[in-house]
């Protein structure tokens, strides 16, 4: 097992391992922080796909922006009541257990099937990336920006509080 | 390291993030639920494009399409919560009834 294949296991636990714990804890920050070792782990994995530029714009924008985010808003809605909710009763168990069930059966067809796999070389991409997004990729370059403004305008005219004049 | 690992990471992902928007009571845990599901999907797309052996970059760039619409979704999620909990002061998704019915 070579160093590549080493971190690449390595990678995968970071990943997996946090996203379970996300899903299964009762606390609300447990599961954003565990959420953020599972998008280091994401972009640890965007490397080794040869996404230089992906990875570190998954760890400024998800890790830096959104889960920065995440934490505010959890400390903004905290409340003393969000426990005594008994988590793991016999319909949630069920209901994992077919969900496993379904997933497994829905995505065995694509795991299994005979990928034509030729793996690239991993050169730097951000020179690349960004001629694309001048030329072939304008507009949704363009589209992307305007919706980001009007994401920020939105947001915050939906959580401006109505003044009486 | 293959892609039917990657694959199967993603697969993995999405399984969990489902399951989470789906049994959590909090509005703020599903919506950990959605950026998991986003990141598996990125993950699928920056995969294939890795193994497509041709040095195209287009899976790359839609991936950053969907981590910026990631962004953007989550920011708009997170002021409707703030704006229902300055309201109702509390964002259990069992108590959001209002519109059943």
């Amino acid at each position: 097992m070579s160093i590549e294949d080493l971190i690449y296991y390595l990678f995968i636990a970071l990943t997996v391992v946090p996203a379970f714990i996300t899903v299964m804890t009762q606390s609300l920050v447990r599961a954003a922080f565990s959420l953020l070792l599972t998008l280091v782990g994401v972009a640890g994995l965007y490397v080794l796909l040869g996404a230089d530029f992906l990875a570190i714009a998954q760890l400024l924008i998800y890790v830096g922006g959104i889960l920065v985010l995440v934490l505010f808003a959890i400390m903004f809605t905290r409340r003393i009541e969000d426990i005594g909710y008994r988590q793991w009763g016999a319909r949630r168990a069920t209901a994992a257990i077919v969900l496993g069930v379904l997933f497994a059966l829905s995505f065995l067809p694509v795991i299994a099937h005979e990928w034509t796999q030729i793996p690239g070389e991993r050169q730097p991409t951000v020179a690349r990336i960004g001629e694309l997004f001048l030329s072939d990729y304008l507009l949704p370059f363009e589209i992307i920006s305007i919706l980001l403004l009007a994401a920020l305008a939105g947001a915050v005219m939906i959580v401006r509080k109505e003044t009486k004049e | 390291m293959s892609l039917t690992g990657f694959l199967t990471v993603s697969a993995i992902l999405f399984s969990l993030g489902m399951f989470c928007i789906l049994s959590r009571r909090n509005a703020i845990a599903v919506l950990l639920g959605i950026e998991l599901i986003l990141n598996a999907s990125g993950l699928n797309f920056a995969a294939f494009n890795f193994y497509n052996g041709q040095g195209a970059m287009d899976g790359q760039i839609f991936t950053l399409f969907i981590i910026v619409l990631a962004a953007v979704e989550a920011t708009v999620a997170f002021a409707i919560v703030l704006a229902v909990f300055q309201t109702r002061r509390n964002i259990q998704l069992d108590s959001m009834t209002d519109l059943k019915g």
